[in-house]
């Protein structure tokens, strides 16, 4: 990756943080924080990596990506207008009477949604039946799953993760945005997930973790899937909740619920 | 029931390979065949009904129709969010197949009953209800099933019901066994053998019942229903489902929204035991659905409405 494409994904970033907070702003809305966690790993996939073609959302030879921590859909929204899905006007009716754009993401609401999703633990089941899909007719493209850690306590997630290792579904890519945070408290204090590699390796997942926010570092691991011939790739994106929002939220629970204020909007539009 | 499923499952999937099979471990002695001769377009997913629901959903949005089989409570219940936000919301084709109406499974106990399901059914969008009373309609409806748009959900019984069918089989359109000039009975799933000896005794007091197999719960055919209410001195709903949700309701329901008074009967279970333990005959007669209860209960109910008329 050389400077130039590394200098515009950063730029990329930075107007997809201002789109959150924006959107936060305007509907009073929760869930930023894990908005702001996911916007490098969803910046990478959408600017760089992915195989897509906004004016064909449907193509069938596109990369697929199953968002399933529905609730973080501002991320998902402003990356899909940014990259040319939609007008990015209609994020100005996130979350308000008459908008297109709901808390959670829907189907069919705007183009770019592959699925549905809010009910934490459906994305991954999902996900596996769209690649089993591609391995059975030898398609070539990927299916990229992005889960939150949370959701890494439904038993539909590790139910999947079983299927899709023994069907060896090479074509799948699951990356967590590891914050550390999930809704009412820190992972390790809730339900603690390490260790969270070896748990999925365990599994029959091939498993790499790097820094959620370092173009850089996503670029390297992703380079190389998948990690291992015949098994599924996870990637453990360590991330920081509430990164670039609001400072005094950043890595609180505070940042899954606390929408900006006045003062905190005029400071940074200004 | 289950066979005559199976049988035509295979023949459909044969001319159509974008069906695939996805069972939740079940299926011993029914899906052998189909495995050997199709065993590409067939998946024992394991035991883990909420995420085959969801892995349904996924082949099905890339160009599958899957269909999905387990016993009811499991594969209705268990995973009920995945039916209405994975497959139900998103309107994608998939064919959901319940076997053990009812109480089926009589001696298996209260795990595997299922009372419930049809009326949680009934709340899911886009999702039509098939409830065959006999092997032709499991078979008929299956076939007609598969080339729907949309998902179906698959009430089965279990195998050895009697077949009664002589007509043809339309989804959505209630299938008329027999005429009969007084009333009408409306019976869904497997307990169509109870609606037809009901109908037998009561003609030998000269209470002639028209016997129709409501196959399908899920659109409902309100033209019957109508024609019923204008020919006919009484309805009787009878299925193997708790009272409230089911055939009974719909029923009464369509009654209730276009202002319709009508005498109607409704036979289901009204108080379920978990500690009952049977066959499906004795569990059924011990919660009040067998052929004596009801025809007692409908000559009772007859007398009334024949004198006020």
């Amino acid at each position: 990756m050389n400077d130039e494409t590394l200098r515009k994904l950063k730029e990329q970033a930075k107007i997809i943080r201002s789109d959150i907070f924006r959107m936060a702003y305007r509907a009073q809305s929760a869930h930023s924080g894990g908005a702001y966690s996911c916007v490098e790993i969803l910046v990478y996939l959408y600017f760089y990596r992915m195989r897509i073609d906004p004016k064909k959302p449907l193509d069938l030879s596109r990369d697929r990506l199953v968002f399933s921590k529905g609730h973080d859909a501002k991320a998902l929204y402003a990356i899909l207008a940014r990259r040319g899905f939609f007008d990015p006007s209609l994020l100005d009716g996130y979350e308000l009477d008459g908008g297109a754009l709901a808390g959670h993401t829907t189907r069919g609401a705007v183009p770019g949604i592959e699925v549905s999703s809010g009910s934490l633990g459906h994305g991954l089941p999902i996900a596996v039946g769209m690649a089993l899909a591609g391995k059975k007719q030898r398609k070539t493209h990927a299916v990229y799953a992005i889960l939150s850690d949370g959701e890494c306590d439904e038993g539909t997630t590790w139910e999947s993760a079983l299927f899709a290792a023994h069907h060896g579904l090479e074509n799948l890519v699951v990356i967590i945005d590891y914050n550390r945070l999930q809704g009412y408290g820190y992972v390790d204090d809730v339900i603690s997930l390490k260790p969270f590699g070896a748990k999925w390796r365990s599994f029959g997942w091939a498993a790499r973790s790097c820094n959620g926010h370092s173009f850089r570092s996503l670029h390297r691991v992703c380079s190389i899937i998948p990690f291992q011939k015949g098994k599924p790739s996870v990637i453990i994106a360590n991330t920081i909740k509430g990164k670039g929002g609001p400072p005094q939220h950043v890595n609180q629970v505070s940042s899954q619920y606390v929408p900006p204020t006045k003062e905190e909007y005029e400071k940074r539009v200004r | 029931m289950r066979n005559a499923f199976a049988d035509v499952l295979r023949e459909e999937a044969k001319k159509d390979p974008s069906i695939m099979l996805l069972t939740g471990d079940l299926g011993y002695s029914v899906f052998e065949r189909f495995q050997e001769e199709l065993p590409n377009q067939y998946l024992n997913c394991g035991i883990m009904e909420q995420s085959m629901t969801g892995i349904a959903a996924g082949l099905a949005f890339e160009g599958y129709r899957p269909v999905i089989y387990s016993i009811i409570p499991f594969i209705t219940m268990r995973n009920i969010e995945q039916l209405r936000n994975d497959i139900c919301y998103h309107n994608l084709p998939v064919l959901i197949v319940g076997v053990g109406a009812g109480f089926s499974y009589g001696p298996y106990g209260y795990s595997h009953h299922s009372l419930e399901d049809i009326g949680m059914m009934r709340l899911l969008p886009n999702l039509a209800i098939l409830a065959p009373g006999d092997p032709v309609e499991a078979r008929e409806l299956t076939r007609q099933a598969l080339r729907r748009f949309g998902p179906v959900y698959l009430r089965l019984g279990k195998k050895g019901e009697p077949t009664y069918t002589t007509r043809p089989v339309e989804l959505g359109k209630g299938n008329i066994l027999q005429d009969g000039d007084d009333i009408a009975i409306f019976s869904t799933s497997s307990i169509l053998e109870v609606a037809i000896e009901v109908a037998r005794r009561l003609a030998d007091d000269h209470i002639y019942a028209m016997v129709v197999s409501m196959h399908t719960l899920v659109p409902f055919d309100t033209n019957l229903l109508e024609e019923v209410v204008k020919t006919k001195k009484m309805i009787v709903t009878i299925e193997e489902h708790a009272i409230n949700g089911g055939l009974g309701t719909i029923v009464a329901e369509y009654f209730a929204d276009h202002q319709i008074a009508f005498p109607l009967y409704r036979v289901g279970v009204r108080s379920y035991s978990s500690h009952i333990v049977g066959t499906q005959s004795y569990v059924r007669k011990a919660h009040g659905v067998s052929p004596a209860l009801i025809v007692e209960e409908i000559r009772n109910r007859y007398a009334r409405v024949s004198s006020s008329s």
